[in-house]
């Protein structure tokens, strides 16, 4: 058992394992912070969707909080004028590569999109920038579930979860910059793929674009 | 280590090496400069030339290919040393002047002057590098044997004490080192500027075996090319630099990640690789001694993402070229997630002068802050191009007006971009700013890697923003948010604005949108990206509001934003060269025989702006287009 700290976050003393990760000791005593890609038990957090900011006493700048390992005393706030600046950018920029039609998509209720909305008073909706254009192709292929790319924002927790956890492999991510997608090897269907469909994506999917 | 062993090991080397550079003395030599940029220029053609007039004529002449000593603008070049005279290096050297440099100088007693660039050693004929302005101001730590030596033989570096550093290192104790190397204040050259002696002494106390050395040779930002140039030029000074850092940090493995874009270097370093296992220097016993260290060269394949060093130690573990989060800092969990010195090439090269000369030594060069000196390759609208070693601290004006000697042609100098695509864009007001790491950045730019493009007024800085920002975007890994995303809005937000179809909001989107893309992401490729954009709206921020208010590209560079008119009253009527250089057939001879331009075929080439002749200058750009019909109209 590693000691147990004491660090505030937004005013309240809370008490957690030393090096335990800020996020998740947020998330356990019910203080939401913004995240997608975050997974629990990955160890070298993936830090890509650039939401969970938080100030912390003594950093000069808004930090991860996926990627902090807590000390005792730490003193953090999960907002600030900065943070919700940058959590705003991030999630207007996710939302300009996204399909948004929250209507007829079968998240509805259940995106952590939404939830982000919500919690944080944004907009579902791209005002600064242009929607980009995003990959369209949905692969059917497997019996239990869809994969529809037009939603997909590339947070990377399905992949982490094929790799290890369902330890399949079929998921990975392939090309670079706007071109960067999360595929099967040789961009083959699902169906063609090792995949087993276990269903572990599909859960791990925050936007349903797995669904 | 056993100091006398290792004092007499390095003896005998030297001894060896000084004596076949002495027999090389005895004879005429030439010397040609080969690195990629002699290549380019025709420095094959040049030493066949000579090869082939040597042999034709039964001269006892060898011909010898060193790399570049930076005087890229005047590539092909030789030296030619002959006994009895001053080395003295020609540029500009093609099939006709080797001949005659055969004839007249190495069969006679001409060393043809006229054709000389410099002379090597002080003379009373010819000046030396330090009788012009740009040797007065240049000072060489690293590129000091770069285009003087044979990159390929191992004596040649030895003979100019070359792994006098190793010797003297391997006498030392390993934290001796690295407390020489933070006395020096060495910072590394990669463009960051973090103190290479902590980054050592983190290592060296970091837990886990085996520990690794990784030479960063990533060279990725348009118009930088020092680290290929030394690779090319001088690799056993990079390998000596990884030798004494492994037995510093305690390192038994290490690879040089050069890029397969580089073929040339990489051959160079393989084969000075071998060449320092022949001499005992790479290996199980460096130098006879117990400490045993190898090398080996890892090809890059391409993405500039991998000069980041996640990236770059992701990509050699045979993963994604991807940068994770740091810490961990790869000198306590680097590659296989063991403790390791990743340094940029250049900081290799200051290891053996540092360790063989001290660190009293180094610090008397430069700022306190930023001891040594900076190496820039300097390209674009400047009248000497090529590779340049300045102290640090040297201002911008010396470098770009005295070394490089302003921009050539009439256009006045407007801006230099420093630090490539992650670096800024400095104007005038600027240029008085001494070069160094700490302000650089004050400034909006960064030292870099040390690129240096010079811009003139012909040059539109919301393109060149652009340009640097389609770089960024294209080469972004595409990992996270800010940077996929961002630069990608960024791009698209300065292309409508080339266009004219921006608007005034449009200035405070792509600013705020700049700001946090450089406090979002990532890694260092996404955080300086919009470096270029910043820069560019702090300096040159009237041009954006003119391609914005006005759809006046006042550069007259953006194609959609002008159009090319032939004034008639300059046009001579007699001459037909501009309608021959469209490749459209947009440019015809109206019935006054004067010419005129099709705007619906031009596709703004700019051929008959270049083909007419000096004494008319008749094409002209207009820019917004609508001036067109006001010119028209006037008829």
């Amino acid at each position: 058992m590693s000691k147990m700290i004491t660090i505030t976050i937004d005013g309240r003393k809370i008490t957690a394992p030393e090096g335990e990760r800020l996020l998740w000791v947020a998330l356990q005593n019910g203080i939401y912070i913004p995240n997608l890609c975050a997974i629990k038990e990955n160890s070298r957090p993936s830090a890509s969707c650039r939401l969970c900011f938080v100030e912390v006493e003594g950093f000069a700048a808004p930090v991860t909080s996926c990627t902090l390992p807590v000390r005792e005393g730490m003193v953090v706030k999960t907002r600030s004028p900065r943070v919700d600046r940058l959590v705003q950018t991030a999630f207007e920029l996710l939302l300009s590569h996204h399909r948004l039609e929250c209507s007829s998509c079968p998240g509805n209720g259940s995106c952590e999109l939404q939830r982000i909305a919500k919690e944080r008073r944004l907009k579902l909706r791209v005002k600064r920038y242009k929607p980009l254009e995003y990959g369209t192709e949905i692969d059917d292929s497997p019996k239990t579930f869809v994969f529809d790319r037009s939603k997909c924002v590339l947070c990377g927790r399905c992949v982490w979860i094929c790799h290890n956890i369902a330890k399949v492999g079929a998921l990975g991510f392939s090309r670079r910059g706007l071109r960067r997608a999360v595929t099967t090897f040789g961009d083959i269907p699902l169906a063609d793929s090792p995949c087993t469909e276990c269903g572990l994506c599909v859960e791990a999917c925050p936007v349903s674009a797995l669904y | 280590m056993n100091s006398a062993l290792i004092e007499e090991y390095y003896a005998k080397i030297k001894s060896e090496a000084d004596a076949k550079i002495e027999t090389l003395r005895e004879k005429p030599v030439v010397w040609i400069g080969t690195a990629s940029c002699g290549k380019a220029a025709g420095a094959e053609k040049v030493k066949e030339a000579f090869e082939q007039a040597i042999k034709n004529n039964n001269l006892d002449v060898r011909v010898i290919e060193v790399g570049c000593m930076g005087y890229c603008y005047a590539e092909p070049l030789a030296v030619i040393s002959k006994p009895g005279f001053p080395s003295i290096c020609y540029g500009y050297v093609d099939e006709g002047l080797a001949n005659r440099l055969v004839e007249d100088f190495l069969m006679g007693e001409d060393p043809c002057y006229e054709y000389a660039l410099v002379a090597l050693e002080a003379n009373d004929y010819f000046p030396t590098f330090s009788d012009f302005p740009r040797g007065v101001y240049e000072e060489k730590i690293i590129l000091e044997h770069c285009g003087f030596i044979d990159p390929g033989d191992i004596d040649h570096y030895i003979a100019r004490e070359g792994y006098a550093a190793l010797a003297k290192a391997l006498r030392m104790r390993p934290e001796e080192i690295i407390s020489e190397m933070k006395d020096s204040m060495l910072r590394g050259r990669g463009g960051a500027g973090f103190p290479t002696g902590i980054k050592w002494e983190t290592c060296r106390m970091a837990e886990g075996e085996p520990k690794y050395v990784i030479c960063n040779g990533d060279e990725g930002d348009p118009g930088a090319f020092m680290d290929r140039n030394i690779l090319e030029s001088n690799p056993h000074q990079v390998i000596e630099g990884m030798i004494i850092c492994a037995y510093a940090v305690g390192a038994s493995r290490g690879y040089l990640y050069i890029r397969a874009e580089y073929p040339q270097a990489i051959m160079q370093v393989k084969k000075a690789i071998q060449q320092a296992r022949g001499k005992g220097l790479l290996g199980s016993r460096v130098m006879g001694s117990e400490f045993g260290f190898d090398l080996e060269v890892f090809e890059g394949s391409g993405a500039f993402v991998c000069g980041e060093e996640t990236a770059l130690i992701s990509s050699m573990e045979g993963k994604m070229g991807i940068p994770r989060q740091r810490p961990p800092h790869p000198a306590v969990s680097g590659f296989h997630d063991k403790p390791t010195v990743l340094n940029n090439v250049k900081t290799f090269c200051y290891v053996p002068p540092v360790i063989r000369k001290g660190a009293d030594w180094f610090k008397s060069t430069g700022t306190p802050e930023s001891p040594g000196t900076a190496v820039f390759s300097l390209v674009g609208k400047v009248s000497c191009t090529g590779l340049v070693e300045v102290p640090m601290g040297t201002t911008l004006r010396n470098v770009i007006f005295d070394v490089g000697e302003g921009t050539p042609g009439e256009k006045g100098f407007k801006a230099v971009q420093i630090g490539g695509p992650s670096g800024g864009c400095l104007p005038e007001s600027a240029l008085d700013l001494p070069i160094d790491f700490d302000s650089l950045q004050e400034a909006g730019a960064i030292m870099g890697s040390g690129g240096l493009v010079v811009m003139d007024e012909d040059d539109c800085m919301v393109a060149v923003a652009r340009f640097f920002l389609e770089f960024t975007q294209h080469e972004s890994c595409g990992k996270c948010t800010f940077c996929r995303l961002g630069t990608r809005q960024m791009l698209d937000l300065l292309t409508d604005i080339t266009k004219g179809e921006g608007k005034p909001e449009h200035l405070e989107t792509l600013r705020e949108l700049a700001e946090d893309i450089k406090a979002g992401s990532l890694c260092n490729l996404g955080k300086t990206a919009p470096n270029p954009v910043l820069t560019t709206l702090r300096y040159f921020r009237d041009e954006y509001e003119a391609h914005i208010n006005e759809r006046v590209c006042p550069a007259r560079m953006c194609p959609e934003l002008i159009v090319f008119y032939i004034a008639p009253e300059k046009c001579s009527k007699l001459c037909n060269v501009c309608v021959g250089s469209c490749p459209t057939e947009a440019v015809y001879t109206r019935e006054d025989g004067l010419k005129a331009i099709n705007q619906e075929k031009c596709v703004k080439c700019n051929n008959c702006l270049k083909a007419c002749p000096p004494e008319y200058n008749a094409v002209i750009k207009l820019s917004p287009p609508e001036l067109l019909k006001e010119k028209e109209g006037n008829q």
